[in-house]
């Protein structure tokens, strides 16, 4: 076939890219090496380190597997039976996307201080992450043929034989996808673990570093950690490659018919009407009234407007310097695809895998010893966000970059126009959208994102983010409770974007 | 007026050689198909010519030009061509008019040019449309008006058909024909599709393994032939063992005269199968039926001769109908086209072919 031309120069800064992206990742091996193996050693076998370990894999199993019952449970219920109000429950079961893990666990412990350990932590964790579940795994049951389920029943099999032995294994790669990330989301969250004291990786890494100044220590978690997520990350990649093969074999897609829940469709309202009020409601009703009597307070919101400002700026540096990044990445993906320019790719998506609170660990070893200049700026913390999210930035480049086919440029320049009136006229109006888009979603994960902002952030310096952390941390439930209504409202943007695209809201789909 | 030749080009991707000497000559105002089986090379002539390739050797000239060879690669922009690609590749984010207006200067736009070009497409008053709005038949009618508009030197179509069903293809492809021939356009066809090469184009060039093989009118390359594999892509062949004496040719079906300028001596014989006829004539051979392929318009017959030769007839619907096993009288009209023995090689696997056991 026609091979596409080189592209040096794309390649040069696709290279770049993935380098700057790589640096936390190499400057925590570089340090941790500094370190010397007996101290290392020392660090590592301690029975502390053992129950960490224990602990942070506990979380993760329970975690996970609560999501995978309640996300494939919910997602059967919406896509496959006659539940009554199935769109408003597919929807429900996306929006805790929009309430990030802190503010979840900010919700609760504001109704009950006491509240803290392993169980609370899983409990919310779950309840935050089993859309992530939910989502892939009710596309796939909407895609699967059901022609493949009908031909089971006729040849023998009853409904059950068949839910197991065909449906639940057409939506295996998307499950075991879904379980994945949420097993990785929940190794490196640091925001509900640290507010309801479950003694994790990453609770323990920050407090190694913010309060006993244990560098060592500090790093040789994190070593852990990052160890524990490339071993997921392997798992998560061998799925996708398998999850290849279960690709539907042509044919046009059909409605399956739905189950009959019969006398039990009340209940299973009840159910699901009981998720969503522990998931959403508990959240919304302790913002509600933490809202109502925190306003009141002088002074708050000049505070509030200061954080907001704050959040803006190292988000807005963080966008652009991530897109900047992406640009070469994406266009090369898109245009020149190849061994090479795959490598890069899962290159990138590995730091994306870091826990945030990594990220910014080593981010402030390598101002300190590096780039001093950048040290307590805005921008070693805009870099933070570009290594962080530079995957979700490279996914819209490409998407964008698939609206302006190369074909389409070729027919412009055959009419007699030269390449940059084809740039003006064809590939930017077709592509500016895809990119905008892309650089919103950096953005607003941006500020919302809170570990590396609190270790990365310049002295005085606080967001949206740090500021709801520090008055959760002293107690100050009233004064959190603006900080965390506005960080709710940022974060469904990019959640009603998902749930839109991934077909739950389509009225012919669960119609 | 415009003639576009290219001569002695090649392209080499890597290791593989596309194109290995072409020569093709595309007469102005007229349509040229470039036609061979998958992977001959044919789009690669065409991404030549359009400047979305660089050639490894000979040239190209449009209107007396030189666009690329001997160091000069002139770029698409500026080599006054247009291309109608295999989907269409409408501007999505533009309409039918600032599509087809997308290579007209301001003042052109401002013109009747693209109502002009739109009608000879029978799509007058659609300027508006989106192209989501419109049929796949439609977005290809637009991509033709789009390419024709600003009057280029040559109109390069890449295989624009054969996205379309058969039904809504034969259709479009002769309102294209019209409409590049009203405009009085060049246009250069790249197909493989030997039926709708035959029926629309003035010109067929046949391509394979990156070489032309043969360049000539429809009716020379489907009559003259210029070898058993060429005979064989451009329609169903009998090609029988012969022995020439005196101009005429002994075959299994009888006598058959040669046309052309032969030597005596052993041969291999293209007949078409609509040349078989059944008759009782004198010369004519026995042969009994193996089978009856019904195809509505006409029908395929498949007969084997007393040596054991298979063959094909093609007959038009209302004849007897022939069951299997039956014996009828056959014999070849008009002169069959005589090749030398060593020719009959590398026939294409697709073509209905009969050669004796």
């Amino acid at each position: 076939m026609r091979r596409l031309a080189p592209r040096p120069a794309l390649l040069a800064a696709s290279t770049a890219a993935v380098a700057v992206a790589l640096i936390p990742l190499a400057y925590l091996a570089v340090r941790t090496a500094e370190a010397g193996w007996d101290r290392i050693a020392a660090e590592l076998w301690t029975e502390r380190v053992a129950l960490l370990a224990l602990r942070s894999i506990g979380l993760a199993a329970v975690v996970t597997t609560g999501c995978v019952l309640l996300g494939v449970g919910t997602a059967f219920l919406v896509t496959r039976t006659d539940l009554p109000g199935r769109r408003t429950f597919a929807v429900l079961g996306s929006l805790p996307l929009a309430v990030p893990t802190y503010i979840a666990a900010f919700s609760w412990v504001s109704a009950a201080p006491r509240l803290e350990g392993f169980w609370p932590a899983a409990l919310v964790l779950t309840l935050c992450s089993y859309p992530y579940v939910l989502l892939p795994v009710a596309a796939a049951l909407r895609g699967a043929d059901p022609a493949q389920e009908e031909v089971s029943r006729s040849l023998g099999r009853s409904g059950w034989q068949t839910f197991t032995a065909v449906t639940l294994r057409q939506i295996r790669p998307a499950t075991a996808a879904g379980a994945l990330l949420v097993a990785l989301y929940v190794l490196a969250d640091f925001g509900a673990v640290a507010i309801l004291r479950a003694d994790t990786f990453t609770r323990a890494i920050f407090i190694a570093f913010d309060l006993g100044f244990d560098r060592t220590g500090a790093l040789v978690l994190s070593s852990v950690l990052v160890a524990l997520t490339l071993l997921l990350l392997t798992g998560e990649t061998a799925t996708r490659r398998r999850g290849a093969r279960y690709a539907q074999l042509g044919g046009a897609r059909r409605p399956a018919p739905r189950l009959s829940l019969g006398a039990a469709r009340w209940p299973v309202v009840a159910a699901l009407l009981g998720v969503a009020g522990l998931a959403l409601g508990v959240p919304a009703v302790n913002l509600a009234r933490r809202l109502a009597a925190g306003v009141s307070r002088p002074g708050a919101l000049t505070e509030v407007l200061a954080a907001a400002g704050n959040s803006l700026t190292v988000s807005l540096a963080g966008a652009a310097l991530t897109m900047l990044l992406a640009l070469p990445l994406g266009l090369l993906a898109s245009r020149a695809p190849g061994p090479l320019t795959t490598v890069l790719d899962r290159l990138a998506y590995l730091a994306h895998a870091l826990p945030g609170v990594v990220i910014g660990l080593s981010l402030i070893f390598f101002g300190i010893n590096v780039a001093y200049p950048l040290y307590q700026t805005h921008w070693l913390l805009a870099l933070a966000y570009a290594t962080h999210f530079l995957p979700l930035a490279v996914g819209a480049v490409v998407g964008a970059a698939a609206q302006s086919p190369a074909g389409l440029e070729e027919v412009a320049r055959s009419l007699g126009r030269g390449p940059w009136t084809v740039l003006r006229t064809v590939t930017l109006p077709l592509t500016l959208p895809g990119i905008g888009a892309g650089a919103a979603l950096v953005f607003l994960a941006g500020m919302k994102e809170l570990p590396a902002t609190l270790l990365l952030r310049p002295t005085g310096m606080n967001t949206l983010a740090t500021e709801l952390w520090t008055s959760t941390a002293v107690g100050a439930y009233a004064a959190a409770a603006p900080y965390a209504a506005l960080l709710v409202l940022i974060s469904a943007v990019p959640t009603w974007l998902l749930v839109a695209r991934s077909g739950l809201l389509d009225k012919e789909n669960l119609a | 007026m415009s003639d576009v030749v290219l001569s002695g080009v090649v392209k080499r991707y890597g290791r593989v050689t596309a194109l290995a000497g072409a020569d093709v000559s595309v007469p102005s105002g007229q349509l040229t198909a470039v036609l061979g089986p998958s992977g001959c090379g044919k789009t690669t002539l065409l991404r030549c010519l359009a400047g979305f390739e660089r050639i490894d050797g000979g040239e190209i000239r449009i209107d007396g030009d030189r666009v690329a060879g001997g160091g000069r690669h002139v770029p698409t922009h500026r080599r006054n061509i247009a291309v109608v690609p295999q989907e269409g590749a409408l501007f999505p984010h533009l309409s039918v008019a600032d599509n087809v207006g997308y290579g007209l200067d301001r003042a052109a736009r401002r013109s009747d040019r693209v109502e002009q070009v739109l009608a000879l497409v029978g799509l007058a008053g659609y300027g508006a449309r989106m192209p989501h709005q419109l049929s796949g038949g439609q977005q290809q009618r637009v991509a033709v008006a789009r390419a024709l508009a600003p009057r280029p030197s040559v109109v390069l179509l890449d295989e624009p058909f054969s996205a379309l069903d058969a039904g809504l293809r034969a259709g479009l492809r002769q309102d294209v024909r019209e409409a590049l021939r009203a405009d009085g356009a060049t246009g250069v066809l790249v197909t493989h599709d030997q039926g709708e090469a035959l029926s629309v184009a003035d010109k067929v060039v046949v391509l394979r393994d990156g070489r032309v093989v043969q360049a000539a009118a429809p009716t020379t390359v489907y009559r003259e032939p210029v070898d058993p594999w060429v005979a064989g892509f451009v329609g169903d062949a009998v090609l029988l063992p012969a022995v020439v004496e005196q101009g005429a040719a002994r075959t299994a079906l009888g006598v058959v005269p040669v046309a052309g300028p032969v030597t005596d001596g052993p041969v291999t014989v293209l007949v078409r199968p609509e040349q078989v006829r059944f008759t009782a004539g004198p010369g004519a051979v026995t042969a009994t039926v193996l089978r009856h392929d019904f195809h509505g318009h006409d029908a395929l017959v498949g007969l084997r001769l007393a040596d054991g030769t298979r063959i094909t007839a093609r007959i038009l619907d209302g004849a007897a109908p022939l069951s299997p096993g039956g014996e009828v009288s056959v014999q070849v009209d008009g002169a069959a086209r005589a090749f030398p023995r060593d020719t009959a090689v590398g026939l294409p696997a697709s073509t209905v072919v009969e050669l004796a056991a």
